[in-house]
């Protein structure tokens, strides 16, 4: 956490004129980064308090900076025509159920390349990681079309199934977590007599804490976000998530409010922004870790 | 990938038991039921799909009759038939070329001040991550109504700067600068990534540096600016290679228009494969901007041999 600043603290004070500078340029930093949070957090005030706005004082220009009078009105209109509990729990389920896969899986995966020796081992090793420059967008057809003959076109397991089988991004963050545990440990297990399973389970799993959130965090936010996927699969209203039902909000035939819109956008996003603000810690670590943007 | 490898499997497996099922060929075996997940995965979800994919961009297919090969067609098709193939191409490298640099550039930025000995630090890191992780159908929907020609608060804060409103996403000029503008509200992941890297600069190059009488700005340049090269380096692949296959935003805030000036290549592709089923021509498609993504990665990385500092030396 040390900064080149405080790296030279101790020297720093002890001139005044030096602090004198420092003093104008923390303030000058205040100055921009709070102008910028100012600018960045806006939006987000934005859509919630559009969301809240009676639809006739949308219209008001200048617009109303804080809504008054504040109504729920869109939210219930927005859930009087639209099977919002639906499509969160079509949302969870999807989220819920391959979350729960990738983590199982690429523990497995990911204890296999780092306990065991076989044949064969570091060229799999590189071609699982070979595997992560390979961009989606090249066997996104070849996906449909196996999909289409597995006659799962408008079911969930085209969303779901796929995460049983390890990413290879996370199998790679695992093993060097694993690495980082002493071997003794596992030795150890083994004498008092573990199984493999059981010493995954019971003994390197519960080492990892930190790595599992990252990577849960990571996979519940993609599925919670993801567009492209449902919008290929799925086309029945009903199986909608709510990414795929707050885009089709917006192109209601009789036209959604733009209200209803925000209102939508806000159920939409709180459940993640709670979930960031619960484990913020490993969000912002689990970006360092493995380098994945949101 | 060579590793020294401590055998975590115990010696259970008793002599005497069944003679082929040697330590080694225990070991060997458990490894491959492990890995047996990734490997079935591997198999059905990439290799499998690759060569499909490979095979049927040389083919005409359209799901209800089987594939027909014909060629080069599906290639000389998009470099010379389809016009809106060149027109996805040019608004793709518009929206790389120009919102890659900024993007990198203005992450850094922020990261820097960030990185400062400041109260409030914790506030503004998570303030500035927030946007990016809002959902981007949500994100699009929101900066619709911010867009808004009439009612929309971008141009409400332009006009406090005396430039009159502008159609954002209603016209083909300013319908990509738009989709940028919007981008960069979403680059605290970059910035969190380098953020990281500034902490893992050892504090011990800054002493040295203080007592050769090194100002701020000596510092800065000479010190954290070499020394966070590779996490540049890094962050600008990611941009490069997520920024060519652009799609949702477009998709759900233009449908890629007006004028397909927010045509995109992905958005292309998509309409080819799942509006038009041309299923052949979506996959050559895929392959073209796979290697167009390879090419610029490559160059890259080519050219960060002339800037990027390895303190390890290589």
């Amino acid at each position: 956490m040390a900064s080149p600043i405080a790296a030279n603290r101790g020297g720093i004070l002890r001139n005044r004129g030096i602090r004198a500078t420092r003093l104008l340029r923390h303030s000058l930093t205040h100055l921009l980064l709070g102008a910028g949070a100012i600018l960045v957090l806006f939006p987000l005030y934005w859509m919630i308090s559009t969301s809240v706005k009676s639809m006739t004082h949308y219209y008001d220009w200048p617009p109303q900076w804080i809504p008054n009078p504040v109504t729920l009105d869109s939210y219930f209109s927005l859930m009087s025509y639209y099977p919002w509990m639906l499509f969160l729990r079509n949302t969870l389920l999807i989220t819920a159920v391959s979350t729960i896969g990738t983590v199982i899986s690429c523990a497995v995966v990911a204890y296999g390349f780092t306990y065991f020796r076989a044949p064969g081992r570091d060229f799999l090793f590189l071609l699982l990681l070979s595997t992560m420059m390979l961009p989606g967008v090249v066997t996104l057809v070849p996906h449909f079309i196996l999909f289409r003959i597995l006659k799962w076109i408008n079911t969930y397991y085209p969303l779901t199934v796929p995460s049983f089988f390890g990413s290879a991004f996370y199998i790679f963050l695992l093993r060097q977590f694993f690495r980082t545990l002493p071997p003794e440990l596992n030795d150890a297990a083994t004498i008092d007599g573990c199984s493999e399973f059981s010493t995954l389970w019971r003994i390197v799993l519960p080492l990892c804490g930190p790595a599992l959130a990252a990577i849960a965090i990571f996979q519940f936010q993609g599925h919670w976000n993801e567009f492209m996927g449902p919008l290929i699969y799925l086309n029945s209203f009903k199986k909608y998530t709510l990414a795929l039902g707050l885009y089709s909000l917006r192109g209601e035939p009789q036209g959604s409010l733009p209200t209803e819109l925000m209102a939508g956008g806000t159920l939409m996003t709180l459940p993640i922004i709670l979930a960031f603000s619960l484990f913020q810690r490993y969000f912002i670590q689990g970006v360092a870790l493995t380098g994945i943007k949101g | 990938m060579a590793e020294t490898m401590q055998a975590g499997t115990g010696g259970r497996v008793l002599s005497g038991r069944r003679r082929w099922l040697t330590l080694t060929r225990r070991e060997a075996l458990l490894f491959y039921l492990f890995v047996s997940p990734w490997l079935v995965g591997f198999l059905v979800f990439t290799a499998g799909p690759i060569l499909a994919s490979l095979f049927l961009s040389f083919t005409e297919y359209t799901i209800v009759a089987p594939p027909e090969w014909i060629g080069l067609e599906n290639f000389g098709e998009a470099f010379s038939g389809d016009d809106l193939f060149w027109k996805s191409l040019w608004n793709t490298a518009y929206y790389v070329g120009v919102g890659v640099p900024l993007r990198v550039i203005f992450a850094f930025l922020l990261a820097a001040l960030l990185n400062q000995d400041i109260r409030g630090r914790l506030f503004y890191r998570v303030a500035y991550y927030m946007p990016s992780i809002i959902p981007g159908v949500a994100s699009s929907v929101l900066w619709l109504i911010l867009l808004n020609p009439r009612l929309g608060l971008i141009n409400l804060l332009i006009g406090l700067l005396g430039i009159p409103s502008i159609n954002w996403l209603g016209s083909p000029d300013w319908s990509k600068p738009a989709m940028i503008l919007m981008s960069l509200w979403g680059v605290g992941g970059s910035m969190v990534i380098y953020l990281a890297g500034f902490q893992s600069i050892p504090d011990v190059y800054y002493e040295a540096a203080d007592i050769d009488g090194a100002g701020m700005w000596r510092k800065f340049w000479n010190v954290t600016i070499p020394l966070m090269t590779p996490t540049i380096l890094f962050n600008l692949i990611m941009q490069i290679i997520n920024s060519f296959q652009v799609f949702a935003s477009a998709f759900i805030m233009t449908g890629g228009g007006p004028l397909n000036s927010t045509l995109f290549y992905m958005l292309h592709l998509y309409r080819n494969a799942f509006d038009f089923f041309k299923m052949g021509y979506a996959c050559a498609l895929a392959w073209v901007l796979f290697i167009i993504i390879l090419f610029f990665t490559l160059l890259t990385l080519k050219w960060s041999e002339a800037w990027v500092f390895y303190s390890g030396g290589r």
